[in-house]
């Protein structure tokens, strides 16, 4: 059953202190940057559009097309920045890879800034996990060290500089241009496009964004090339990725395995949900994907897939939920959530995430009709696609998916004048036997 | 052969006409248009008559898209040209922001007007931005002229569905002294902030926290300092800023709006003043593209006070031969004992000062020459000189428009000599920054980088007071600077007090082929300048040395003009002074203004007869013999000429008022002389006046005096300098102008104003500071043989042997108080401690 497994990036993961340089190596570390130093910066972006690969923040923008944007003739410096401000409620896929190794990702940047001609690269990384940002400054030391970064690198003329840069905590930062007003020094919120992050990014300068796991998946690309690549995963959905498993299964943690795979061979190699239960409903990737249930087991878990499905593939944070959950009391944490980290930019997420919060709120405790059910969906209309960002659009898709699929668990709130629900029951440490 | 040419007059001047522009065809609620590129879509809406809401919009701001009211539907040709609305989110119309999205051909646009799902977005905004609204509109000051009452009513849901607990904020809170917040009414669009950044260049202001707790916060203890404030209030479409002044004050429906001009500076910027029952309430910024676009400074917004202080005359006054005391009299009566006792002075001179209207400023010109029959005029009351009397008559006086705000924004290069925008222009300022973002080089000969100058970009070349000519005479072999007949010159008052710099700066205008203005300080002086009121000129730019000149006015006026040059207002000082002048006419005066105040009260002192006309009580009112009130800028019609050469006139705003202009004063002493001046109202003034409009004759030649060395050891007015006095005190030269908000009775009577002005500080540099042994913010001595004053430090870039202080703010007048005026020698000693008031024994402002 493991043979679904395609461990890539997690391959040295079990390796003895797999985060050091020479832990790294001895897995084959750091030939893939020989090997692209060897070639013309335009046939590594070439080699990387061949192989399908696409963005692992959750948009899955062609990686290749992305560095093609980059205009080579403007005259000012050209920068890589990756975002490792990694924050949606259950994605949690890059921080382990940057603590597991943090080469992998270093390894990443230097070939991809060397594809796109920056000489400085950016590690904009959450601040809240001091001890990955501590790995990643240690690796990019002894990446210096070993001469994999700075001057003239290897004897190819090359030079790159690599600042790790420790964001404030902000879940807005994730989104790429409040990234680049924060790594800049301002406040984190998202700026107007256009002019586009690749004619003006950083410094107004021409700048690729690109998540942690699509940089981290480079070197394997151009170590085993292009199609190698591209024979894993589906059509339009190509190579290995990383899912996450979280919540009420047996064994949470990272899966890597092609794009394609359901959801139920995922469970089948996480030991399934946890004994005694039954999956209720699930984020594909994510807390701002659309929540799916158990119709959607065996849909395939690639962009295509999940999108027909009615979510998106996102981070491929994979939440997994039995029927212990009540999904009212889900949505609002999420809806919390989201009020929280509202930038404060535009006035539908600003003042929408305010308002559904109290109104959810409103409805665990079982206060209100069913109009309120009518009233909630329609905020989220007024939100979704009215909003200056995507994180906006995130705040409703729990909401909308939620009352598309448990409609009656709004209502029986209603009907009991309360949660029909033990939360205890839905914790880890339920004692066996507490109530549904 | 015929050959046309497209000859221009001003040779090199910029064409100021916009370019050729490509134009894109749009649909707009099924109506094509056609606008220039680049043009946003909320604006081609406007043009075909389609009002889309909007918050954060300003058309003079950068586009931020933060507010989502203003949301449309658009669909844009494929390229088969297939017309597809743009999507969002899978499956879903995404309607766009007009205020942040430009036109492309072939779009077609559709608002709520014609779009559901447009009219649905907007109205699912609004509600959102109500949720935390206070609706507290009853007693709010925008209440009745607020954008979001208005938007909500237009384009609202009649009722809210939000049941739940609206965000509070404790309210308000001051982020100046005079702008005051109320976070639970601000929308968050960003305008305040913006504008600070972008257009005053003071973003002392910015958002903070997030989510529905954003806010418009400062930096912790430190208030929003700017000249330009007020003009956050104004472009706030909520009731989320108010000043100190205003709020609470008024209704937006009981007032009544008249347009008009401020009078605090010679930028003469559009004004709407709102009044009530014959009081104003309040001014704002009127739309004049062509002057102050859209924004005033706080001095003319916030400083109208004045007009209705508690010392306002109200009737004419003589001295009481008995008592010696002012005693009310009858309009006839002060006529009568004005133009007997004018009459039995012998020689007057007249003093019109610099406030005036030009049709005011033309009574006293032609008053002085016909009813009194002298040339002895000048309205500089400020340090001035010969050289710039030369100058004005020259390069300035009854010339047509040059120089525009518009044409600054076209220059290549605009040089400050002896003017500091910011403090001195503030609209001047504004039109210079915004030159400064495009593609205009500002430089400035100045003795530090101060503020307004780093603001504008400005390369400085730093002067020592007194060491402005070799600077000027360098300029012109400036390879950096360059400058041609793209650039421009912009002269200020103070350049006067140098001796052989207006000699400099007209060298360098014609070398170059720039073109040059001048800029006065104060709103009435090119006024003043144009209508005559200069010992040397008469209308219009007329030489009163020119025989022709007197023949052309002579036969306007019916009646022989002098022909002795008349002295300047120092000279008519001195005479005053020594006896050889028996009379003054003074109009809207302040002795402290002077280069020398104590020899001006002297001079009023020793006067025989003096005639003033005065809005409030004043040093001169004290020591006139007869005083007649006259009305204040808001309770007369009259215009005021821009340092750019434009007449902007302006209606009575209080047209209840019974105070009368300077003109039916001066009309009725001459009537009663007998030598009437044939007009009795501001109307029938400038209908005279104008008939001296485009002199073709000959003009003053410009001024040829040469410095006599660099920097100046000695005082003015023949005082020597001080000793150097024991131990710590070392010598300096003095730099000096008047900062925007500072003392001056026309800023009296609003104290939020005053509190939100910069704290006065004697600038010095890095090494004076390190050898005074003092830090930035303990006191220090400064002082003259004449006296010294007490002021906190700060440091700036000035050259070692040069102080900088404000000439006079926070009760500090340092001409009146130390006798300094720019390039004089002042001394610096530590002091103890601050004292309480910073003031000088006979300085302290009431």
């Amino acid at each position: 059953m493991t043979d679904m497994l395609t461990p890539v990036l997690s391959d040295n993961w079990d390796a003895d202190r797999s985060w050091t340089r020479a832990s790294y190596e001895r897995s084959g570390g750091y030939s893939a940057l020989r090997t692209a130093l060897g070639m013309e910066p335009g046939d590594v972006v070439q080699l990387v559009k061949d192989s399908g690969l696409r963005g692992r923040g959750g948009a899955g923008f062609p990686t290749g097309m992305k560095w093609g944007f980059i205009p080579q003739d403007n005259p000012n410096p050209k920068y890589l920045v990756v975002n490792a401000d990694e924050s949606e409620p259950g994605t949690c896929k890059d921080i382990p890879l940057m603590m597991a190794s943090p080469h992998t990702l270093v390894e990443g940047v230097i070939i991809s800034s060397f594809a796109i001609r920056a000489n400085v690269a950016f590690i904009y990384v959450r601040g809240e996990v001091l001890h990955v940002v501590r790995r990643l400054q240690s690796a990019v030391r002894e990446a210096y060290a070993a001469g994999h970064l700075g001057k003239n690198i290897h004897g190819s003329g090359y030079d790159l500089d690599v600042v790790v840069h420790a964001g404030a905590g902000a879940y807005i930062c994730g989104e790429e241009t409040a990234l680049l007003d924060s790594l800049e020094g301002r406040r984190g919120q998202p700026r107007l496009r256009p002019p586009f992050p690749a004619v003006a990014g950083l410094y107004a300068s021409p700048t690729v964004i690109n998540n942690v796991e699509s940089i981290a998946s480079v070197p394997a690309i151009v170590k085993n090339g292009a199609t190698w690549f591209s024979s894993m995963g589906t059509e339009k959905s190509k190579g290995m990725t990383l899912y996450s498993l979280s919540g009420h299964v047996v064994r949470p943690g990272q899966y890597e395995a092609p794009l394609g795979i359901t959801l139920r061979q995922l469970l089948d190699l996480a030991g399934g949900v946890r004994p005694g239960h039954e999956l209720k409903f699930w984020t594909p990737g994510g807390s701002s994907t659309p929540i799916l249930t158990a119709e959607h087991l065996d849909v395939p878990l690639d962009y295509e897939g999940v999108g027909e499905a009615g979510s998106m593939l996102g981070t491929k944070a994979l939440q997994i939920f039995d029927e212990t959950t009540c999904v009212v009391r889900s949505v609002l944490r999420w809806t919390e959530f989201y009020k929280h980290e509202s930038c404060g930019k535009c006035t539908p997420c600003r003042e929408g995430t305010w308002w559904l919060v109290q109104v959810l709120n409103r409805l665990e405790h079982g206060e209100g009709t069913e109009a309120d059910l009518e009233s909630l969906l329609d905020q989220c209309d007024n939100i979704l696609g009215r909003s200056f960002c995507a994180l906006g659009d995130g705040a409703t898709s729990p909401i909308t998916s939620s009352i598309e699929y448990f409609r009656d668990e709004y209502l029986a709130h209603l009907e009991q004048q309360g949660c029909p629900f033990d939360p205890v029951a839905s914790t880890l440490f339920a004692t066996a036997g507490a109530s549904a | 052969m015929t050959v046309s040419t497209s000859s221009t007059t001003g040779g090199s001047k910029p064409s100021n006409a916009p370019a050729a522009q490509d134009l894109v065809t749009l649909t707009i609620d099924g109506i094509e248009t056609s606008v220039p590129k680049g043009t946003l879509v909320i604006r081609a809406a406007e043009q075909v008559g389609v009002q889309i809401p909007r918050f954060c919009d300003h058309p003079l701001l950068a586009p931020v898209g933060a507010c989502r009211q203003c949301l449309v539907e658009v669909a844009m040709p494929d390229r088969e040209g297939n017309v597809k609305p743009m999507m969002g989110p899978p499956g879903r119309v995404k309607p766009q922001a007009s205020c942040t999205l430009a036109v492309s051909d072939g779009m077609v646009v559709s608002t709520h007007l014609s779009s559901p799902i447009a009219d649905k977005a907007q109205q699912g905004v609004m509600e959102q931005l109500l949720i935390n609204h206070p609706l507290d509109c009853p007693v709010c000051d925008k209440g009745g002229e607020c954008p979001l009452q208005n938007q909500a009513m237009t384009n609202g849901r009649g009722e809210s569905r939000f049941l739940e607990i609206k965000r509070t904020f404790p309210k308000p809170i001051n982020i100046s002294a005079q702008v005051l917040l109320d976070r639970e009414r601000c929308v968050l669009c960003a305008r305040c902030t913006r504008f600070s950044e972008q257009i005053a260049g003071d973003p002392f202001i910015a958002l903070i926290e997030r989510g529905a707790l954003q806010q418009v916060g400062i930096y912790e203890q430190e208030p929003f300092r700017s000249n330009f404030s007020g003009n956050t209030i104004q472009i706030c479409p909520v009731g989320a800023l108010t000043s100190a002044a205003y709020r609470f004050r008024a209704r937006p429906f009981d007032l009544v709006s008249t347009p008009s001009v401020a009078e605090h500076d010679s930028s003469a910027s559009a004004i709407r003043v709102d009044h009530r029952r014959g009081k104003v309430m309040r001014r704002l910024a009127a739309n004049d593209p062509q002057v102050n676009e859209e924004w005033i400074s706080d001095k003319d917004r916030f400083a109208f006070h004045y007009a209705h202080q508690s010392d306002r005359l109200t009737h004419p006054m003589v001295r009481d031969e008995s008592t010696g005391e002012l005693r009310a009299a009858s309009w006839p009566e002060a006529f009568a004992v004005a133009a007997r006792g004018l009459q039995a002075a012998g020689h007057v001179g007249v003093l019109p000062g610099g406030r005036l209207t030009r049709e005011d400023a033309y009574a006293y010109a032609k008053f002085a020459r016909v009813a009194l029959g002298t040339n002895d005029i000048d309205f500089r009351s400020r340090p001035h000189s010969d050289e710039e009397a030369q100058f004005l008559g020259a390069r300035v006086a009854g010339r047509d428009i040059g120089v525009t705000f518009e044409s600054l924004e076209t220059a290549s290069a605009v040089v400050l000599l002896g003017l500091e925008p910011e403090e001195e222009n503030g609209t001047l300022f504004l039109r210079l920054r915004k030159a400064s973002r495009g593609k205009t080089r500002i430089f400035a000969v100045a003795p530090y980088t101060s503020r307004g100058l780093s603001k504008m970009k400005a390369t400085v070349v730093r002067t020592a007071p007194g060491d402005e000519v070799p600077a000027i005479e360098a300029l012109a072999h400036d390879g950096q600077l360059a400058l041609d007949g793209g650039g421009v010159i912009l002269v200020g008052e103070r350049l006067a007090t140098v001796p052989g710099a207006l000699t400099a700066a007209a060298v360098l205008a014609t070398q170059t082929g720039a073109r040059l203005a001048w800029v006065p300080r104060r709103a009435g002086d090119r006024g003043a300048l144009d209508a005559g009121c200069l010992g040397g000129l008469l209308p219009s730019g007329r030489a009163v040395a020119d025989p022709d000149a007197r023949v052309d006015v002579g036969a306007v006026w019916r009646a022989e003009v002098p022909s002795t040059i008349g002295r300047s207002g120092d000279a008519i000082l001195a005479a005053a002074a020594d006896g050889r002048l028996g009379g003054l006419v003074i109009g809207g005066v302040e002795l402290d203004d002077y280069a020398n105040p104590a020899a001006a009260r002297v001079a009023v002192q020793a006067a025989r007869f003096v005639v003033s006309l005065e809005l409030r009580a004043s040093t001169v009112t004290e020591l006139a013999d007869v005083v007649f009130p006259v009305a204040p800028v808001a309770e007369k019609s009259g215009s005021f000429v821009s340092w750019e050469g434009r007449v902007r006139p302006f209606p009575k705003v209080i047209t209840g008022s019974n105070a009368v202009a300077d003109v039916r004063v001066l009309a009725g002493i001459s009537e009663e002389l007998g030598r009437p001046l044939g007009f009795r109202t501001p109307e029938a003034a400038a209908a005279e006046l104008d008939e001296f409009r485009g002199w073709d004759g000959v003009r003053a030649a410009d001024p040829d005096v040469h410095a006599q060395g660099s920097g100046q050891s000695t005082l003015r007015d023949g005082r020597s300098a001080p000793s150097s006095g024991t131990g710590a005190t070392t010598e300096y030269r003095l730099a000096t102008w008047k900062t925007m908000i500072s003392d001056g009775p026309m800023q009296d009577g609003d104290p939020a104003y005053h509190a939100s002005g910069p704290t006065p500080v004697v600038l010095v540099s890095e090494a004076t500071l390190t050898a005074l042994g003092l830090a930035v913010g303990e006191p220090v001595q400064l002082s003259t043989g004449a006296g010294s004053v007490i002021l906190p430090l700060g440091v700036a870039d000035l050259p070692d042997d040069v102080v900088w202080a404000p000439t006079a703010s926070g009760g500090v007048n340092l001409a009146r108080d130390l006798g300094a005026l720019a390039g004089s020698t002042v001394s610096l000693a530590p002091q103890q401690s601050v004292p309480e008031t910073v003031s000088s024994a006979n300085g302290a402002r009431s």
